[in-house]
């Protein structure tokens, strides 16, 4: 469980940030609140396939696949 | 010398005054209403942003100027650790005491709707130990969606001012001004603990006067991007973070952590969620607007609409002011004493002018459309749908509006691209749109078409002009599309590509706003842009119309008793030849005539310089056709064009097409190459557009010809 990332949620799924695998892009990631510990839920993906754009400390972000395999997360769980 | 303490000015000092706040917080419509139309836009020292500011007099009960206030706009960021070249002027002005736009005030504009995230950066700010005041805008979306902020409390909290901002109704802008006459109190609020040790602070403090232990962090992590340190202070301040094992990288994350902790317990004491179950109507939208089918349809329906705007729209003012300027260079003409100034001024300025002057149609209708897109939050959508196919080619999802635009006129276009916020993705953008077939290559298309092609020819069931109309625009649009791979690989990138991104709330859009982008982007046109214009313009007559020597009497002498018919075209047609334009397009004739081209061909390259349509026009007088909107007669006259030498027709299929070539590549626009040069600060890079596309035109222009002949 602990190496799935936010690029392998699917819409409407929602999981607890673990931690970041690119240090770099960590400190982008964690202005725009993306804190280990926050809930985020997979709102849509982009018609290609790719950016997708998730729910995160209560607006709406999106990012770029490779971007969002950078994140780690646990906890998987349906949206309420 | 001692410094003055912070948020106390002497009186009479005018009180420099910044905001900031994160992208969509609405602080660019803050700084509208505060300013009016009573602000100046002037660039930051070496860099492309553009820096507005407006000065703003206080005034006390009996009318007496107590204090004047110069607010600065900053770029939107999201934390005082710069990722793009937007943030890094943000920061060097927040930060940087040597800064000339240091600020007394920072006002920074936070979205309520939105308020971890953006009081990340006003902790860090409250942290630098300066006066802060904070603008809490869109409280009342908060309220309607059940959501209820302390006031007192989260000012208690903060330690600093909190002003409930509705920007777009001028709430709170007289509130936040009667707080700036007054002195505002330093905030001692702590949101991050960790400390420098005392020995680490005395030893930055050595190298830089820092106010707070907070600034001597900041000065560790970020001291690259202070313009006022000098490369020893840099090497000193780099030696002691490697002396003291000073990682910043894991300090920053450790702060970020730490201190998105502290803001929520800030929240959690402030602010008061009375229902959080309901479907936002944003995502009621964007289930529509972001959907596989329907969302390119909708956006394709918008592309469609914008373009018909700044196509047909744009067409009848463009046509008043046009025939405006043709009014008055009668009039001058009629009115004024024959002379050499008197062409001058009609010929080269008043030309210039109108040259200028004619675009403000397009640039406000294109500007109209795309504040209403960003304003909306649809061009974060637009972003989110196009940017996985614009990657491919280095561009960026937003690239798409200005490469249709382009399509109208790269002027505005260009223009457009400010909303591409990686630099290198903009600058591609810059680059390729002029390849896109703009409106002024329609005329000398559509000539060149019906030489090579008879109207009534046909292929399968269309007129076969019309396909190839179609074909030289998507021609236009492919060689775009291929420069913009190729530079994807050739440009430097300047900064980390990425495209984490707010969607923000939809929202009706403010049309103050739209107005004040219509306003500033005209303005910005006509005074930078248009002195570039008005002097090659002005180059251009001067050109076309002397010669060296006596020739032009010569040829007036020539006619004097001649009972010829004509006798003012033939005239014309003999003095372009003799001007110092023909001589150049005899001068070029050995370069071009790989291409196919004669003289002639090369004097209307040369002017095509003022404007692509200008090609009918001098081919007109070229070939003596006295009225210029007789496409026919033009044709006539250069169809039945032989080769001297030859005795084949000159504008035969090859030549056609290589000229088509030539017109759909080459850089012969200098409006563009100054608005170019506008958007990027260096004639570096219309120098580079004009060379690129220039070689590009020769080199398809001369593998059509010889394809064809």
């Amino acid at each position: 469980m602990s190496h799935l990332n936010l690029s392998q949620l699917k819409p409407g799924q929602v999981a607890i940030i673990d931690s970041f695998t690119d240090p770099v892009m960590s400190l982008k990631l964690l202005e725009m609140g993306c804190i280990p510990g926050e809930r985020v839920e997979l709102v849509k993906v982009a018609p290609m396939g790719d950016p997708i754009a998730i729910s995160v400390s209560g607006y709406l972000l999106s990012l770029r696949k490779a971007e969002a395999s950078t994140v780690l997360i646990h906890t998987i769980m349906a949206a309420v | 010398m001692e410094k003055p303490e912070p948020g106390k000015r002497e009186s009479g000092k005018v009180l420099k005054v910044a905001l900031v706040g994160n992208p969509n917080s609405g602080k660019s419509t803050l700084f509208n209403a505060l300013t009016g139309l009573n602000q100046r836009t002037g660039n930051f020292p070496g860099v492309t942003v553009d820096k507005k500011t407006g000065l703003v007099k206080i005034r006390n009960e009996r009318n007496a100027v107590i204090r004047e206030i110069e607010f600065i706009d900053l770029p939107g960021t999201y934390s005082l650790y710069p990722k793009s070249l937007d943030e890094k002027v943000s920061y060097e002005v927040l930060c940087d005491s040597n800064n000339e736009d240091y600020p007394d005030v920072t006002v920074v504009v936070a979205d309520a709707s939105n308020i971890k995230r953006n009081l990340f950066l006003v902790t860090q700010l409250i942290e630098l130990r300066r006066p802060v005041i904070l603008m809490l805008n869109m409280v009342d979306v908060m309220e309607k969606q059940g959501v209820r902020i302390n006031r007192e409390r989260l000012s208690a909290l903060l330690g600093v001012p909190v002003v409930y901002s509705n920007a777009r109704e001028k709430k709170g802008v007289s509130e936040l001004k009667d707080l700036l006459a007054s002195d505002i109190p330093v905030s001692d609020e702590k949101f991050f603990h960790e400390e420098p040790s005392p020995a680490l602070y005395e030893a930055v403090r050595k190298i830089v006067p820092v106010e707070s232990a907070y600034a001597a962090w900041q000065v560790l992590c970020n001291y690259d991007h202070f313009a006022s340190f000098n490369p020893g202070v840099k090497q000193r301040l780099k030696a002691l973070a490697a002396e003291y094992g000073f990682d910043e990288t894991s300090f920053q994350a450790r702060e970020s952590v730490e201190r998105f902790g502290e803001i929520s317990t800030v929240v959690d004491k402030s602010v008061e969620t009375l229902d959080l179950d309901h479907e936002s109507r944003t995502h009621k939208i964007d289930r529509v607007l972001t959907h596989p089918f329907w969302g390119y349809l909708i956006f394709l329906a918008v592309l469609f609409t914008l373009f018909q705007a700044i196509f047909f729209l744009a067409a009848y003012p463009m046509g008043w002011i046009e025939s405006f300027f043709v009014g008055i260079s009668h009039w001058s003409s009629d009115h004024l004493p024959k002379g050499e100034l008197s062409a001058l001024l009609v010929n080269g300025i008043l030309a210039g002018l109108s040259g200028v002057v004619v675009f403000v149609p397009q640039i406000a209708l294109l500007f109209a459309f795309i504040a209403i897109l960003e304003d909306t939050g649809y061009m974060a959508r637009v972003s989110f749908i196009m940017d996985k196919l614009m990657r491919k080619f280095g561009l960026n999802g937003k690239s798409v509006i200005p490469l249709i635009s382009g399509v109208a006129c790269a002027v505005p276009a260009i223009m457009s691209t400010r909303t591409i916020s990686n630099w290198k993705e903009r600058m591609i953008t810059i680059l390729v749109t002029p390849l896109m077939s703009c409106s002024a290559r329609l005329p000398v298309y559509t000539l060149l078409i019906s030489l090579i092609v008879p109207s009534d020819k046909k292929f399968l069931f269309f007129n076969m002009q019309g396909l190839i109309l179609m074909i030289m625009y998507l021609i236009g649009f492919m060689a775009a599309l291929f420069s913009a791979w190729i530079m994807k690989f050739i440009l430097k990138a300047r900064e980390k590509s990425y495209f984490i991104m707010e969607l923000p709330v939809y929202r009706v859009p403010k049309w103050s706003t739209v107005l004040y982008t219509i306003y500033e982007k005209v303005k910005v046109f006509l005074f930078d842009a248009g002195k570039v214009i008005v002097a090659i313009s002005v180059i251009l007559w001067v050109l076309s119309s002397h010669a060296p020597g006596k020739r032009f009497e010569e040829i007036d002498k020539k006619y004097e008793n001649s009972k010829a018919d004509n006798i003012e075209m033939r005239k014309a047609s003999e003095k372009m030849e003799a001007s110092y334009a023909g001589i150049l397009g005899k001068t070029i004739e050995p370069v071009i005539r790989p291409l196919g081209y004669d003289w002639k061909i090369g004097i209307a390259l040369v002017t095509s310089f003022a404007a692509r349509e200008v090609f009918v026009g001098t081919m007109a007088t070229i070939y003596s056709v006295g009225d210029q909107e007789n496409t026919r007669s033009i044709r006539e006259k250069m169809l039945s064009e032989k080769n001297p030498e030859t005795g084949e027709r000159v504008y035969s299929v090859a030549v056609g097409f290589s000229l088509m070539i030539f017109y759909a590549f080459a850089m012969q626009c200098m409006s563009t190459l100054a608005v170019v040069y506008r958007e990027t600060k260096n004639w570096k890079w219309p120098f580079i557009q004009f060379l690129y596309m220039g070689i590009l035109a020769y080199v398809c222009s001369f593998a059509v010809y010889h394809l064809f002949k």
